[in-house]
């Protein structure tokens, strides 16, 4: 199986796998004083520390969570108390759901949040929160996060930032972003599931979403699952950023482009290990389960609860409904090789050629 | 004082319990080869962590008596508490309930009060019941707090600081004569003691992996399908959990959950009677060299691995620092680093004072004789010396 779907969840990286196993080793609850106690306590410090350098936070403003769900939906419900959610109108549904009634922010047809119609939003209305990911799921489209956050801070809005894409594949650091908040999830940078944190401008206040116990600064009750973040830090260290799959990824695209692809959101910056590539005429279930069989594994877009595949809503969103249900992810992980991107677009070619032949597409 | 072990002699099951071997066996490759998303159906990587997911959730409702679809696979008990509590009193709400009485205890943990307490904020009155000096709930008190009114009883099925187990079954009962919803966080209860959720009434029950020998970072929130549980989510997203709880699960946690429940439901039985000779031996050496100590709540109605003791004339935190091989607690393990005198003690009348001669110890499968025996030897001995330097 070669294996495309990193942005679905990325391969555990060898330096998570030597910390989860260390930690798996620790006996003791994080929170306890005895010595087994004090011992796990230090890794989880530790590894506090370690996301905190990454990501330009300081230690004492990373909370720990589960993954970047409860990260995106603990920091929306936190900060967004008594103001008004806005949300990029290609946000995942972590976020977009996390608000009652989000006011969609709308994007190009690459993808790119329209400052200027945020500006408009945040100049007219009460405080709000602006919700706007790093880097996009399914396309890679890269927001301007530090300019949305230049404009948040002179209408007194505060920003949140998803970045569980964008960390580990490129450059993200909370202060420079000028961001109040940020989500991260360790298994998108190649750490192990189960380990997620929110990044906090300092100072700023988070009530919890799940409450009890005290851990994490009363901001998230529950013991801390060590071994996950323990990789988590592992794996932030690690990754330092992806631009090398870059050049895996264009000649893919390059491929897949002559085979009569079409690069959804190309024009944008972008991650440099996603591609989105729409096949016109031909219904991406068709093409995952094409690929499969082949023994690749890509998306069809975000890998969320039904399993279903259905038209992809970011696609929607860009106004570009003619590709929203034949567009597949092609997501390269850390450890992608030139071989495995021969064997997808040859894959692709001869997919592409079987399924677009006229006899099929008119069946 | 007996000689150093050659490694800390760990007494404190009821904080975490040790990954179980056999649990660990079955994570890792989760950890390593098998590391597809569950929820990505499209492809075989997926497909295969998805398999493992739910033959882990079957491990976990066989242990409960519970059907797989009415497990909800969070990342631990605490959470399962807060979706119980708060979920199914959102849920009413929204639903045009004129029920606002939340019902819990006064010794159930910090997560359940702090729910609870939460809920006030939104509109629903929070009651607080309190327990008799054995550390079990009084049934009348209970009947007395189940009206039309009431939402939600939430009872624990053991208690994390004194190892006292309520009677669920008859609290099950009455909740359900009453349309009252039927919680009980199981934290400490699951794979200790049977719980069947047929058995028992209840409509939600939390458990954690790793106070039964699993992993940190996974538990679980059973709902009752039928008659049905309803409960709102605490956060949304993909969707994940029937709706009830969104994010990628995680495969090698899950699946070590599943693995912990499974032993945990063949070998329960073993494991309490092995933990009750190991108690039974500690026990009776400490006595003898420590006369005047005290075991605290109920002596029969409670778990094999739990014991809460009150030393004559030493403080609890004395003991700890004098015996740094020897890993007990004062209390909870969230709130070990407090200096309040535990709450759950003062709920059964334990004075400040005496309290702070108290200490928590855990016994669990891991438990072995020289363990104790080296436990009792030097609690015994620190005890005397610290006794003799006050005096």
């Amino acid at each position: 199986m070669i294996y495309l779907d990193a942005n679905a969840t990325e391969p555990l990286r060898p330096e998570a796998r030597a910390a989860v196993l260390a930690a798996l080793d620790l006996v003791g609850n994080p929170s306890s004083v005895h010595g087994a106690g004090r011992a796990a306590r230090r890794v989880l410090e530790d590894s506090r520390e370690s996301v905190a350098a990454r990501f330009g936070a300081a230690p004492a403003d990373v909370v720990f969570t589960a993954g970047g769900t409860e990260a995106n939906a603990a920091a929306i419900h936190g900060l967004g108390r008594g103001r008004r959610v806005i949300a990029g109108a290609t946000e995942h549904d972590a976020v977009l759901r996390a608000a009652d009634t989000p006011v969609l922010l709308p994007v190009d047809h690459d993808g790119i949040a329209d400052l200027p119609a945020l500006e408009r939003m945040l100049a007219d209305g009460p405080p709000a929160l602006v919700c706007l990911m790093a880097a996009n799921n399914e396309t890679g489209a890269v927001q301007p996060v530090a300019e949305a956050a230049a404009l948040c801070r002179a209408h007194g809005a505060l920003l949140h930032v998803d970045a569980v894409q964008a960390a580990g594949r490129i450059p993200f650091d909370l202060r420079a972003a000028g961001a109040d908040s940020a989500a991260l999830s360790a298994h998108k940078l190649g750490g192990p599931k189960g380990a997620g944190a929110i990044l906090l401008r300092p100072g700023l206040h988070l009530p919890a979403l799940v409450s009890g116990g005290g851990q994490e600064r009363g901001r998230r009750g529950g013991t801390e699952s060590l071994p996950a973040i323990a990789g988590f830090a592992a794996a932030a260290h690690a990754a330092g950023d992806a631009s090398a799959l870059a050049e895996l990824r264009d000649a893919a695209e390059a491929a897949c482009v002559a085979a009569g692809a079409i690069v959804v959101g190309g024009a944008a910056p972008r991650l440099p290990n996603t591609t989105c590539l729409a096949l016109p005429g031909v219904r991406a279930d068709t093409q995952v389960i094409a690929l499969d069989l082949a023994g690749i594994a890509v998306s069809a877009g975000a890998a969320c609860s039904s399993g279903k595949v259905a038209r992809s809503r970011v696609i929607d969103a860009m106004g570009l409904p003619d590709l929203a249900g034949c567009a597949i992810r092609v997501s390269l992980p850390w450890n992608a090789t030139a071989s495995d991107i021969v064997a997808f677009t040859e894959a692709y070619a001869r997919m592409a050629a079987r399924l677009r032949s006229p006899a099929l597409a008119e069946g | 004082m007996p000689p150093r072990p050659n490694r800390p002699v760990y007494l404190d099951n009821q904080a975490t319990t040790p990954l179980d071997p056999r649990v660990w066996q079955a994570m890792v490759p989760f950890f390593t080869e098998h590391f597809g998303n569950p929820h990505s159906a499209e492809h075989a990587m997926g497909r295969f962590a998805e398999e493992a997911v739910e033959t882990a959730r079957g491990h976990v409702a066989a242990l409960i008596g519970a059907e797989p679809r009415e497990i909800i696979l969070t990342s631990g008990a605490t959470e399962a508490n807060n979706l119980a509590i708060k979920g199914a009193a959102r849920f009413a709400a929204a639903r045009g309930s004129a029920r606002r009485r939340v019902v819990t205890v006064a010794t159930e943990h910090k997560c359940v009060l702090e729910s609870v307490a939460d809920l006030a904020a939104e509109g629903f009155e929070p009651v607080v019941l309190p327990v008799r000096t054995d550390g079990l709930l009084d049934l009348d008190t209970v009947a007395a707090a189940l009206d039309d009114r009431t939402l939600l009883i939430s009872v624990m099925a053991v208690n994390n600081e004194i190892g006292v187990t309520q009677d669920l079954a008859a609290i099950g009962r009455m909740a359900r004569a009453k349309g009252v919803l039927f919680h009980s966080d199981a934290a400490q209860g699951a794979g200790k003691i049977p719980l069947d959720v047929a058995e028992t009434g209840v409509d939600l029950l939390s458990i954690s992996g790793h106070k039964l020998y699993g992993p940190k970072g996974i538990g679980a929130l059973y709902v009752r399908r039928r008659p049905r549980a309803r409960i709102a989510p605490l956060f949304s997203g993909g969707g994940q959990e029937r709706g009830l709880r969104s994010g990628t699960l995680a495969p090698p946690l899950v699946v070590g959950f599943g693995e912990a429940c499974r032993i945990a439901a063949a070998e329960m039985l073993l494991d309490a009677g092995r933990i009750a000779d190991q108690r039974d031996r500690f026990l009776d050496r400490l006595a003898r060299d420590v006369p005047g100590i005290v075991i605290n709540a109920n002596r029969t109605r409670r778990i094999p691995g739990n014991l809460n003791l009150t030393f004559p004339a030493a403080r609890a935190a004395d003991l700890m620092q004098a015996l740094p091989e020897l890993c007990v607690s004062t209390g909870s393990a969230c709130s070990s680093a407090e200096v309040e005198p535990s709450y759950v003690l003062r709920a059964i009348g334990v004075p400040d004072e005496a309290a702070a001669r108290t200490l928590r110890v855990g016994l669990g499968r891991f438990t072995s004789p020289a363990d104790v025996d080296y436990a009792a030897a030097a609690l015994a001995a620190a005890h005397g010396a610290l006794a003799a330097k006050a005096a």
